[in-house]
């Protein structure tokens, strides 16, 4: 799982997008602590071609991410 | 396709535009509708931070972009407390970007602006703009960080909230202890209770939106994801329309309101916000809403970007804007030996801040 949480943007979106051209992972779990979060990697992961859950995890979020 | 676009994204940079044209109609500098650098600085210099006589006045925009933002996030529940991502450095990285605004005249926001009025400096701050922020993408690319940041005590996300409140009711209860202009850019001022309702809505708006003229660029290069770049455009085009509207467009390099055509320094101005703002994640007016949503590291950019313009201010580094005297002579204006020499220290400060924070970084890793 790549834990995000805290980052500025827009380094959650660059520490997937260097996972997803990296090794291409069929599913790929995203811990985020902000909706902004949630968003950008929706918007970088659906233009990839993944199929995005998100899920509440107390204050923080977890993204699942699956090739579609 | 609609999904991935925010649809607070067009909304919000529509209202920015027509809140720009519409302000700017109430008394507002021309082209200066909103800009978070001049702003800030007629805030550093009402508060007597510098003592710059022709811009000094409290101004209620950017008191009320930090009150609708976080009000805004409070209400769907963003509001959060978090600090600790190199706070000094953000600090600097403020005073940088907004060091690079003034000489240009304005931050991103009003390059956009003044782009739509038809002043033409600005489409060259704007190459500067997007070679910043390509010099930030390759750091970032190599793996540039701030690192993280963490949950902080409650209280810490209300200071920003709570100054932007302070000045607020000091401004109505006791105007007289701060400095304000009586000619030039700062004595030329919408109503406070106008400028302080429409910033109050943009400042929600853009909590919403993420609006960020930064992100838009930043985004559009790293990932063609163009949702925040939507924005960006609908405040031109909205601005441009407005501007031909009222009759106010005129396409030229020469007589634009508070601009100066010193092409490289207005270039060289804005390859330091671009590069300094890709670093800190977001452009000057992001960092205020990030601290109006409680963000401590943002909190201390602002502070950063007020001191900037104080040091801009008080040492003479800020661009000065062509003008006309009575007997039909022009001064050009333009960027003073300081103001440029500041530029370049500048730009050797971000280097450094790059490299230390991309390379140094990745050997600790090691």
């Amino acid at each position: 799982m790549i834990d995000a949480r805290g980052m500025s943007c827009p380094l959650p979106v660059v520490m997937v997008q260097k996972e997803v051209k990296k090794n291409a992972p069929k599913k790929l779990q995203v811990q985020v602590d902000s909706m902004v979060c949630v968003e950008n990697i929706s918007r970088y992961a659906a233009l990839q071609g993944y199929e995005v859950k998100t899920d509440k995890d107390g204050d923080d979020f977890v993204l699942t991410l699956t090739k579609k | 396709m609609k999904k991935r676009i925010n649809p607070w994204i067009i909304v919000t940079g529509v209202l920015v535009g027509a809140a720009a044209v519409a302000l700017t109609a109430m008394g507002n500098p021309k082209n200066m509708g909103f800009c978070i650098a001049c702003f800030l600085r007629d805030i550093a210099g009402a508060t007597k931070l510098h003592s710059a006589a022709v811009v000094q006045y409290v101004r209620p925009e950017i008191i009320g972009l930090i009150l609708g933002a976080f009000l805004t996030a409070v209400a769907t529940k963003e509001f959060r407390s978090k600090a600790g991502s190199s706070p000094a450095t953000r600090f600097l990285l403020g005073a940088i970007v907004m060091i690079g605004a003034l000489a240009f005249l304005g931050c991103p926001l009003r390059m956009v602006i003044r782009m739509g009025g038809g002043d033409l400096n600005a489409f060259v701050g704007f190459a500067g703009f997007v070679l910043g922020i390509v010099i930030g993408i390759v750091f970032l690319k190599n793996g540039f960080t701030l690192k993280r940041n963490y949950d902080s005590s409650v209280g810490e996300g209300f200071v920003m909230p709570g100054l932007a409140l302070l000045l607020l009711v000091l401004l109505l209860a006791v105007p007289t202890i701060f400095a304000f202009s009586e000619k030039g850019p700062g004595s030329m001022h919408a109503p406070l209770i106008a400028s302080l309702l429409i910033s109050l809505v943009v400042g929600a708006l853009a909590q919403r939106s993420r609006i960020c003229m930064v992100g838009g660029m930043r985004d559009g290069i790293m990932f063609k994801d163009f949702n925040l770049l939507l924005g960006f455009a609908a405040i031109f085009v909205t601005v441009l329309i407005g501007n031909l509207i009222l009759g106010s467009f005129k396409l030229s390099f020469a007589g634009q309101p508070i601009a100066h055509s010193d092409h490289l320094f207005n270039l060289l101005g804005m390859v330091l916000v671009g590069w300094g703002s890709v670093l800190l994640g977001g452009c000057p007016l992001r960092q205020l809403i990030l601290a109006g949503e409680g963000n401590g590291d943002s909190a201390v950019t602002v502070l950063g970007m007020v001191v900037g313009a104080a040091i801009s201010h008080n040492f003479g580094l800020a661009g000065a804007a062509s003008s006309v005297a009575e007997d039909g002579t022009v001064n050009p204006g333009g960027v003073s030996p300081a103001g440029r020499i500041a530029i370049c220290i500048g730009l050797v400060i971000l280097l450094c801040i790059s490299l230390v924070n991309t390379f140094v970084k990745k050997k600790e890793a090691k």
